[in-house]
């Protein structure tokens, strides 16, 4: 059983002790304890069920690297599934609870499937679900559902906060272990901008664990005198609690700072993201330790050798009293020497290599600790923790010639070198016979914009796994014990039989054995990437930190090929999850995105404004009064601008000048119609393709000047409009004298509406807005009631119309007294909505309502507005191709229900027969549907097959609930059909 | 995320200032043009791994369209210049022939 020591512990204080609670009991630890520690210090070590077999598992690890130990965390509103109780620093009061049982950890339902193995083999899922898609949806999926996942999602909204930081360096180290502040040191003294980011709270990483000397000093003091150093030093930023998370294109990191995770609720952002731009980036990201395929390696109490020394060295916690160590290299026996230092039992140390004589050997068996060479475990034995270990030859099947009781395996099975950072943007990595891992090639690099290389490694991240390999590699004094070589394990033992193979775990998470990597191989899946998402091999939250080379190497050892034939898996970001708070930062609810506001935003606030979002803007949807329905209010808006006058702010209407000696010129290439002969004062609507002759925008287009238009275009449009047109002036016609502004904010625009908006506007005074004065597509500037106006006649709404465009900074002030002068005349404001029904009342069509990227402006019957004169526009070749002159086109019409009911918006028109796909042809669908209080009944307009030519006809069209209505397919033009009341 | 180099402004600046905008050096086929020829210009896109010549906006700067000559595998950068070009600078190929002497070319 695992317990805390009476002494030591290099990373605890036990002069403050905390309590904290784990499945509701309450447990004791020290400051400086990670839950795990302090759980396995608590004598805790089941401490959750696996993802598929809900099998027994305790602590594996002690860092990044651990699978099984996720658990809640925390309540309430700060509730959060899946963290690693070995990188999750310990405070007092901390609430814990595992995960994946029910209904208790300890006895768990779910369990069956552990004896189930057989039937749940590697593809499971994809061979079962297969059968047919009814199973899947009434059987398979709410089972599914109901087991998969580890921890429950949160209910609640985040307390917490977060915030995102930019920071600029030369060189950016990713490690604050030993090889990582001797590169910090050496970049500090050329006088370069270093930062250095520590994933933990601890700088040194494992070399205070493992011992040695440096510079003749031991590895903590060396550490603690080289942190003094940089921390003097202006040009060195020293950063623990924080993880490079990414390594991107150019040098672009990503790095993630664990501000207060250790400290909730004490008013500082919970997490940090930091946006870095490194010239080079040091990767000295250390190794992790690979796990023995051995029956049983996943019973709670065998762990990593490495975690097993760093619990009683960091923590003063031992995982057990009598240790078993197993292992096929050297430095486990460092486990070996530091448990028997720490006063614990090491029971044997079983080595799989025939011969084993190092340093490091013979000092463990000075101390009289049994060494079997030549020897494996065949199988734990235990269930919710180990009570002994069956021995057995290497090389052969796994017959047992011993049983050993103990109550924890140290376990180790080499190191690979954490290759995640120099992967994540190109660089490569090449297989070391030697050391049996894979290391970076330094030959191929990531690469950054001029080609040079962005990340060098450094340490065992590099493969320097001892630290006289990494001192040399430094260029400093200093190192360990020597190491004789590893020798290759990747099944315990070498020709084990399914038996053991069924039990032998490659990841622990996803619960996938040497057994199903070996049928994927079997089954024909030759690629790792593949393998990898059968068997679900390394797809698991550590994603493969611990099972990716044993698993690729026992998939190269089925397929009969070498290691680096097989090659790894894709490295991707992040290297550890990080939080969607990171990600988001501050940017949510109210500041999720900037807010465009017009002049008038405040006006319509302070008047009950329900908001419609339009890009970034919000525009009035409706004016709701009290005890009004939005209906009602839009109801009241559209029949009171129809009968006496209405107000609208116009002033998002996109507005781009365009001014040059060859402007005239670049309109005509950019309208369907011709632009160059509109006269100085008139106003005339055009419509925008895009070259591939799909109807992009529509909008007023009038003359100021010989050499000057003012382009409107839709209010989500302006800025993308105004981009299309430098693209085309710069890239195309860079000769053209043109030059094009954006004034869509310099300018408000108030809509004018209705019978009485003359009598409005003269009341104002100042200018003749009459019929000969101001007629019908001209406009005017002047002075209309002190303000500065260009005044246009035109009308989006069938009636008389006038848009007044006025300087920004008054226009407020204009719509003030427009409301207020318009008392009279019953003046109202209106909306989005009401503006919306009343251009469908008039057949007008809406960019994004009857367009959606595949119309062109002949589907819309606005054949008139394309010039037939012109040699040259945008769109003109594109829409002579076959497909856009087919007959067969949907074409716009007006769709009136036979009921007069509203059409749902979006469905579609049925035809005879059925597709392909068995579905019921079609033959049209609703783009635009509303009703039109003016004529009290739903008016529709959409696309329709030979639409035009089709009057009178009645379509079905389906809708939810089986319901199917039907609608006559009309004029789309409603009200007004002759135009009598825009232009008086 | 990307750095490029803005040939108007004269100042490197982050792929978020900029906006992407396809492959360089396209010859539009308007009116007059065969089926193929409009294919090929409106659709047509080279997908080299490699050097490819691509267009970008500096939006969030001074909102000019420049070209670039990148390498889609290495992201490395050749060089950037002004879009008011047919072709791309002499200097230019010859830095990348230089670079990458197996290139086919930009056509």
């Amino acid at each position: 059983m695992s317990q805390r020591l009476k002494t030591g512990g290099r990373l605890i204080d036990r002069s403050k002790e905390l309590t904290f609670t784990f499945n509701h009991s309450r447990y004791k630890g020290y400051e400086g304890d990670t839950l795990a520690s302090a759980l396995l210090g608590a004598g805790k070590s089941l401490l959750g069920r696996s993802f598929k077999y809900h099998r027994a598992r305790g602590l594996v690890a002690s860092g990044v690297e651990e699978p099984n130990v996720l658990l809640n965390l925390g309540k309430g509103d700060r509730l959060e599934p899946d963290q690693r109780a070995t990188t999750t620093e310990l405070f007092n009061g901390a609430v814990a609870s595992s995960q994946n049982h029910w209904p208790t950890l300890a006895f768990d339902v779910g369990a069956i499937n552990d004896y189930a193995y057989r039937m749940l083999p590697a593809g499971f899922y994809y061979k079962t679900f297969m059968v047919s898609t009814w199973a899947w949806h009434k059987l398979f999926e709410p089972i599914v559902r109901q087991a998969a996942g580890l921890g429950a999602a949160p209910t609640k909204a985040d307390a917490d906060r977060y915030e995102q930081a930019y920071a600029y360096c030369d060189v950016l180290v990713a490690g604050g272990g030993v090889a990582g502040l001797m590169a910090a040191l050496k970049a500090a003294a050329e006088g370069k901008r270093v930062l250095v980011a520590e994933q933990t709270a601890h700088w040194g990483g494992r070399a205070p664990v493992d011992g040695g000397e440096i510079d003749g000093m031991d590895p903590e003091a060396w550490v603690k005198k080289t942190l003094e150093a940089l921390g003097k030093m202006d040009n060195v930023r020293l950063m623990t609690r924080t993880m490079v998370a990414g390594l991107h294109d150019h040098g672009y990191a990503i790095l993630y700072e664990r501000v207060a995770d250790h400290t909730p609720g004490d008013g500082r952002p919970r997490h940090r993201l930091w946006r870095v731009r490194a010239g080079l980036t040091k990767v000295a990201s250390g190794a992790i330790e690979r796990p023995l395929a051995f029956a049983g390696n996943d019973v709670p109490g065998v762990m990593l050798a490495s975690a097993v020394r760093d619990y009683i060295v960091n923590w003063a916690v031992s995982p057990g009293k009598e240790i078993v160590v197993v292992t096929n290299n050297d430095d486990a026996y460092r486990t070996a020497l530091c448990a028997l230092d720490a006063g614990q039992k090491v029971v044997a140390v079983i080595d799989a290599r025939e011969m084993a004589n190092g340093p490091l050997v013979q000092a463990v068996k000075e101390r009289g600790v049994k060494v079997l060479e030549g020897h494996a475990i065949s199988k734990v034995r235990g269930k919710s923790g180990v009570v002994a270990v069956e021995i057995c030859r290497q090389n052969g099947t796994g017959s047992v010639e011993d049983v050993l009781g103990c109550d924890c395996v140290a376990m180790s099975g080499g190191w690979s070198p954490v290759v995640h950072l120099y992967s994540h943007s190109g660089g490569k990595v090449m297989w070391d016979e030697a050391g049996a891992m894979f290391r970076p090639d330094p030959a191929r690099p990531p690469v950054g914009d001029k080609g040079q290389p962005i990340a060098e490694v450094v340490g065992s991240a590099n493969g320097a796994l001892t630290l006289t390999a990494l001192c040399a590699e430094a260029g400093i004094a200093g190192g360990a014990e020597e190491e004789h070589p590893i020798t290759p394990v990747w099944i315990m033992p070498a020709k084990a039989g399914n038996d053991l193979k069924f039990k032998s775990f490659l990841d622990f998470q996803n619960d996938v054995k040497v057994s199903d990597v070996q049928l994927a191989a079997r089954e024909g899946y030759a690629s790792v990437e593949h393998t990898k998402r059968y068997t679900t091999l390394g797809m698991a939250t550590d994603q493969g930190k611990l099972s990716n080379i044993n698993g690729l190497a026992v998939l190269s050892d089925a397929l009969g090929q070498a290691i680096p034939q097989t090659g790894t898996t894709t490295f991707r970001p992040p290297y550890t999850p990080i939080s969607f708070g990171a990600v988001t930062g501050e940017a949510r609810g109210e500041i999720f995105q900037p807010l465009r506001k017009t002049p008038m935003h405040g006006w319509h606030e302070a008047h009950g404004v329900h908001w419609e979002p339009v890009g970034l803007w919000r525009r009035p949807y409706t004016y709701p009064r009290a005890g009004e329905g939005h209906r009602d209010s839009v109801n009241r808006e559209i029949v009171n601008t129809r009968t006496n006058v209405g107000l609208l702010d116009a002033s998002t209407l996109g507005k781009i000048v365009v001014k040059g000696p060859d402007a005239g010129k670049f309109l005509d290439m950019m309208y369907t119609n011709m632009m160059s002969t509109l006269p100085v004062g008139k106003c005339r609507y055009g419509l925008m393709c895009s070259d591939n002759g799909f109807l992009i925008d529509d909008g007023v287009v009038v003359r100021l000047a010989e050499d000057t238009w003012l382009c409107h275009t839709t209010s989500g449009g302006a800025d993308h409009i105004h981009g299309h047109m430098e693209d085309w002036l710069q890239c195309e016609w860079w000769d053209w004298k043109v030059y094009t502004a954006n004034l869509t904010e310099q300018y408000a625009q108030i809509a004018v509406v209705g019978p009485k908006a003359r009598k409005l506007l003269e009341k104002l005074g100042g200018m003749d807005v009459s019929k000969e004065a101001l007629p019908f597509m001209t406009f005017k500037e002047g002075e209309l009631g002190g303000f500065p106006v260009r005044i246009y006649r035109i009308s989006f709404s069938g009636e008389l119309s006038y848009e007044i465009a006025v300087p920004a900074n008054m226009g407020l002030a204009l719509w003030e007294k427009l409301n207020e002068a318009g008392a009279e005349f019953s003046a109202m404001p209106y909306g989005t909505e009401a503006l919306h029904v009343m251009r469908a009342e008039k057949g007008f069509i809406m960019i994004g309502d009857e367009t959606d990227g595949t119309v062109i402006p002949q589907d819309l019957n606005l054949g008139w507005a394309i010039s037939k004169k012109k040699e040259d526009f945008l769109g003109k070749r594109a829409q002579l191709r076959t497909h856009m002159a087919d007959p067969d086109r949907w074409r716009l019409v007006g769709l009136e229900t036979l009921d007069g009911t509203v059409l749902p918006d979006g469905v579609y028109a049925v035809d005879q027969g059925v597709n392909e796909n068995n579905q019921r042809n079609v033959q049209g669908r609703v783009t635009s549907t509303y009703y039109s209080p003016m004529l009290k009944k739903g008016i529709a307009m959409g696309l329709v097959k030979h639409g035009p030519e089709r009057m009178g006809e009645v379509l079905d069209f389906p809708a939810d609930n089986g319901v199917v209505l039907q609608a006559r397919i009309v004029d789309p033009v409603f009200y007004d059909k002759a135009g009598e009341k825009a232009d008086v | 995320m990307l750095t490029l180099t803005c040939p108007c402004c004269g100042v490197t600046v982050e792929e978020t200032e900029l906006a992407p905008g396809g492959e360089a050096h396209l010859k539009r086929f308007g009116p007059g043009s065969s089926d193929e020829e409009f294919e090929t210009y409106m659709f047509a896109r080279k997908n080299p791994k490699g050097v490819h010549f691509e267009r970008w906006r500096h939006a969030y700067g001074c909102g000019k369209w420049f070209l670039t000559a990148r390498c889609t595998a290495t992201l490395e950068v050749f060089g950037s210049y002004p879009a008011q070009t047919t072709e791309p600078p002499a200097e230019l190929i010859a830095k990348i022939k230089e670079k990458r002497p197996g290139w086919e070319g930009y056509k």
